[in-house]
């Protein structure tokens, strides 16, 4: 704008924007890759107009001066096309010309980001470094009396149990007398959390998939993977590879049509079936597929007409009551499957946790709880929501498990813990801090993301535009012009990767603590936090 | 790591036996302490069947309070045996008053009971004696059962028996286990000593558990009183194996099979895969990890040793019938029956568990892989 020229309430600079786009004049082609690339349009071809003053040495000639024009980047200001820092621009630059900078400075965007009224919605996660459970330290090592094993050549069974176990005298009586036994899966500790055909990409969905496949057939890791609530493909539910699917309904149902009607034809039960009550990430709101991202395809899956956003209801509306719904859910679902499969309900982080935990002791159906903590990921929510709703994981785990622990029902309703492991890439390490403070298993999302489709989102709001279809990286877009980036071969190989090298890591915290038989499922006395307050809060030694 | 031994015995014999199989294994135990179970009396006791014998250490006010506590619940002393230990104590062992064992009449009015009533009533009142002790430091309880006697004293186990004067006819016994401890985890505390007890049943281990605090955690939640203490890790070895008895009616064979189940894939081809099955999802939390080597003694005098799934610790058996001994070592071994034939001696591996039966005529080897007796 010119120095005299009209300012608006949200006029910004480029130095007012979170991130500054550099680009060197020197280096750079124009070849246009980063302009075609940038998933939010942030840049542009820019014209500039420069003058170039020409004074020669005598006084015989006057000075002069010549315009010329070149051509470069443009970074817009405007707060819709603001960068997100995605980097996409740098990855395909051929010279290495251009690179997303973030200011040091808190940004004025942030103050803008609600045009016609309409708060900032995003994908990603709560936009918070560090955490509880990277400080957790495994604190117990055998030492002489008590030898450490050997994590890489002694025998291991990392494996845990979902499903209702019964007390042992329980179990044998009906064992006798030919009573039902609630089914139990046996089933690797670290599962894909809830992620929905039409959050993620088909070839996202489709790589996963195949990782799963492949780690429980060839390599004989019982690794599950839940659906999250967009329903599941029709292929799929007919295969025999339903079998490491644990299907998820929430408030929407979407998908449940499909799903019912393909029962009569599955050729295997599915591993689980998650209710969903709540996400860590959002809790207290419905799941939400804005409009962008629902096509003719995830239409079809989802049941309902393309192009319209979908935000399901923040509770389950055909129930009256949240502790109807549960037991009423959970007995309709067990009696689809004919009480042949897990059904356990997921709730968010809350400090009304235990009351939830309380009536599913009571209920001989439910087979778990999953807890889902504020640092869980959603591929949309508001950024209010994401931001200041929830509650950490490690303490609502720590009191559920001590809650189970007096009722005497601990590891009988396995308690699956999520939000925010491995959100510094500490995956092993803070799986391992869950168990031991009373998880049976860990669900994993945004790690899943990160590591094996290359997922640019941080904990310092970087790229997060998950929900409106955009994904750079094809992982959370419907758009085949960006799923087609993804090759699904790659990354189930990547998902392999990760499995095998979480399994190692997990073998190196708990071989030293002399366990390998048995999952270390409240093993506490392991544990020590250099926080007093926390280790107080958790229950564990405070060690400094 | 500590050492064990036991004896296993068709004439009764002298602890002294015992303790001098520690005495060669001192390699292995730091002489923080001795402890000893004592089953299948001789001498005086073999008359008094039925009578719970209360074993324990008591200040003089202690018995005191014992006295006016067992009258009001109408126990009548039918048998006592009084330890006179000399003046000067030996370095590293403390001063007590009284080291008692006193075999009592049962209350009139206990009669008519069933004998689970009995049992239970029995435990409620050792625990009862030990919360009492507890709180005015004058009594330490180590057992209250018909046919056992215990004596756990801190000190070297040699040194100790010395000073205890073990030796005599009063104590000999049938069955003996013996242990010397090497003080690890947790403070010198004598309910922290091996062998425990709990309702005729003894273990003794060396190793360490890993899995401690989830075990407890369950065994205490069972809402059973007599799961209770856990000042030693190892506690929990004796209160599965009653738990595995008297709550799921699973036997001897199977109690390997709770802290140590066999991996999934051998249980797919295993002869009672799927009972075992059930046996390793429900009872999970009794899953016991790292090292170990627990030698026990079931109210039945059966005499049994459980390795580890490593077999980290070391354990020999060997004997000839009439009489069996269960060592840490070898040397062990050697030392409480010299002229046995070695080459029928048995180290049990990462699967098995060795029974002696109360008639002390073979060792039962029993692998995990075997098909199980059927459960009652």
């Amino acid at each position: 704008m010119l120095s005299d020229g009209h300012i608006a309430p949200s006029s910004l600079s480029l130095r007012d924007l979170p991130w500054q786009v550099h680009w060197s004049l020197e280096k750079c082609t124009l070849c246009g890759r980063c302009t075609t690339v940038c998933p939010v349009h942030a840049i542009e071809l820019g014209v500039f107009r420069k003058r170039i003053l020409e004074t020669a040495l005598g006084i015989t000639q006057a000075p002069s001066n010549v315009f010329k024009v070149f051509y470069g980047i443009r970074q817009k200001t405007d707060p819709a096309y603001a960068c997100i820092g995605c980097g996409m621009c740098s990855l395909v630059c051929p010279n290495d010309a251009i690179m997303p900078y973030r200011s040091e400075e808190a940004d004025k965007l942030r103050f803008h980001i609600n045009r016609g009224g309409q708060p900032r919605r995003r994908g990603g996660r709560r936009n918070v470094p560090g955490g509880i459970l990277d400080r957790i330290k495994f604190i117990r090592i055998s030492m002489l009396t008590d030898p450490a094993l050997d994590a890489g050549r002694h025998e291991f069974e990392l494996r845990s149990l979902l499903g209702r176990v019964l007390p042992p005298e329980e179990n044998l009586r009906r064992l006798k007398e030919d009573g039902w036994i609630p089914p139990v899966r046996e089933i690797y500790p670290l599962i894909i959390g809830g992620m929905s055909f039409g959050a993620l990409s088909p070839t996202m969905w489709e790589g996963l998939q195949m990782g799963v496949a492949y780690l429980n057939e060839e390599l004989g890791i019982p690794v599950r993977m839940c659906t999250g609530e967009g329903g599941c493909p029709p292929r799929l539910l007919r295969s025999r590879f339903l079998k490491y699917v644990i299907l998820q309904i929430a408030s929407g149902y979407f998908g449940w049509d499909e799903i019912i009607h393909a029962i009569p034809e599955m050729k295997e039960d599915p591993c689980a079936i998650e209710i969903k009550y709540g996400q860590g990430a959002k809790p207290g709101d419905g799941g939400l597929l804005m409009w962008y991202k629902v096509n003719k395809l995830i239409a079809a899956i989802r049941g309902v007409p393309p192009g319209v956003s979908l935000p399901s209801p923040p509770t389950h509306q055909t129930k009256y009551s949240i502790e109807e719904a549960v037991a009423k859910m959970i007995q309709s679902m067990s009696m689809a499957w004919g009480f042949r499969v897990p059904v356990y309900p997921k709730i968010s982080g809350t400090s009304t946790a235990l009351a939830v935990l309380n009536n599913l002791t009571r209920n001989p159906y439910a087979a778990g709880l999953a807890i889902d903590g504020e640092d869980g990921g959603t591929g949309a929510a508001y950024n209010v929501s994401m931001d200041h709703m929830g509650h950490p994981i490690a303490s609502n785990i720590r009191d559920s498990y001590l809650t189970l622990v007096r009722l005497g029902k601990q590891n009988e309703i396995p308690l699956f813990a999520g939000g925010g492991i491995g959100k510094n890439a500490n995956l092993a390490a803070n799986a391992a801090a869950l168990i031991m403070l009373g998880a049976s298993a860990v669900q994993c999302g945004k790690y899943i993301m990160q590591a094996t489709a290359g997922c640019l989102g941080s904990e310092s709001d970087r790229c997060n535009v998950c929900n409106i279809g955009v994904c750079p990286k094809g992982i959370t877009s419907q758009d085949p012009r960006l799923y087609r980036r993804l090759d699904p071969e790659k990354v189930a190989e990547r998902l392999v990767d990760v499995f095998l090298a979480f399994d190692t890591e997990l073998k190196k915290i708990v071989a030293p603590l002399g366990r390998s038989t048995s999952l270390p499922i409240g093993m506490s006395d392991a544990l020590g936090i250099d926080d007093p307050a926390a280790a107080q809060r958790l229950q564990i030694a405070y060690v400094v | 790591m500590c050492r064990l031994c036991a004896l296993t015995s068709s004439e009764p014999l002298s602890p002294m036996k015992a303790i001098e199989a520690l005495d060669v294994m001192r390699e292995g135990h730091d002489g923080s302490g001795v402890g000893l179970f004592l089953s299948d009396l001789g001498g005086p006791w073999e008359e008094l069947e039925g009578a719970p014998i209360l074993s324990g250490i008591f200040t003089n006010d202690g018995l005191k309070r014992l006295d006016r506590f067992m009258m009001e619940i109408g126990f009548m002393t039918k048998y006592k045996l009084s330890i006179k230990t000399p003046k000067r104590t030996p370095p590293g062992v403390p001063k007590r008053d009284v080291y008692l064992i006193r075999a009592y009449e049962l209350p009139e009015e206990w009669d008519q009971l069933p004998p689970q009533e009995i049992r239970n009533r029995l435990l409620g009142v050792r625990l009862q004696l030990r919360e009492m002790g507890q709180e005015k430091q004058d009594m330490i309880v180590f057992s209250f059962w018909p046919d056992c006697i215990m004596i756990k004293e801190i000190g070297d186990p040699m040194t100790v028996a010395e000073y205890l004067g073990l030796d005599r006819k009063e104590l000999r016994a049938r069955i003996i286990l013996a242990q010397g401890r090497q003080n690890t985890n947790y403070a010198i505390n004598l309910y922290a000593c091996h062998p425990f007890f709990i309702q005729g049943m003894a273990t003794m281990t060396n190793g360490e558990n890993t899995a401690f605090v989830p075990i407890r955690e369950f065994l205490s939640s069972r809402g059973f009183p007599g799961y209770v203490g856990y000042q030693s890790d190892s506690e929990v070895f004796t209160h599965i194996l009653h738990y595995t008895q008297h709550f799921l009616g699973l036997g001897l064979e199977h109690y390997k099979h709770v802290i140590t189940p066999l991996q999934d894939e051998v249980l797919e081809t295993h002869p009672n895969g799927p009972f075992l099955k059930h046996i390793k999802r429900s009872c999970r939390r009794l899953i016991i990890d790292g090292p170990n080597c627990v030698i026990g003694c079931l109210p039945d005098k059966r005499l049994f040793m459980v390795q580890d799934r490593k077999k980290l610790r070391p354990g020999v058996v060997g004997g000839r019938p009439g009489l069996y001994a269960f060592s840490s070592e070898m040397c062990g071994l050697d030392a409480m029956i010299p002229d046995r034939d070695k080459s029928k001696d048995i180290q049990p591996m990462h699967l098995d568990t060795v029974i002696v039966g109360a008639n002390r005529q073979e060792v039962r080897l029993c692998s995990q892989m075997d098909t199980l007796p059927p459960v009652l």
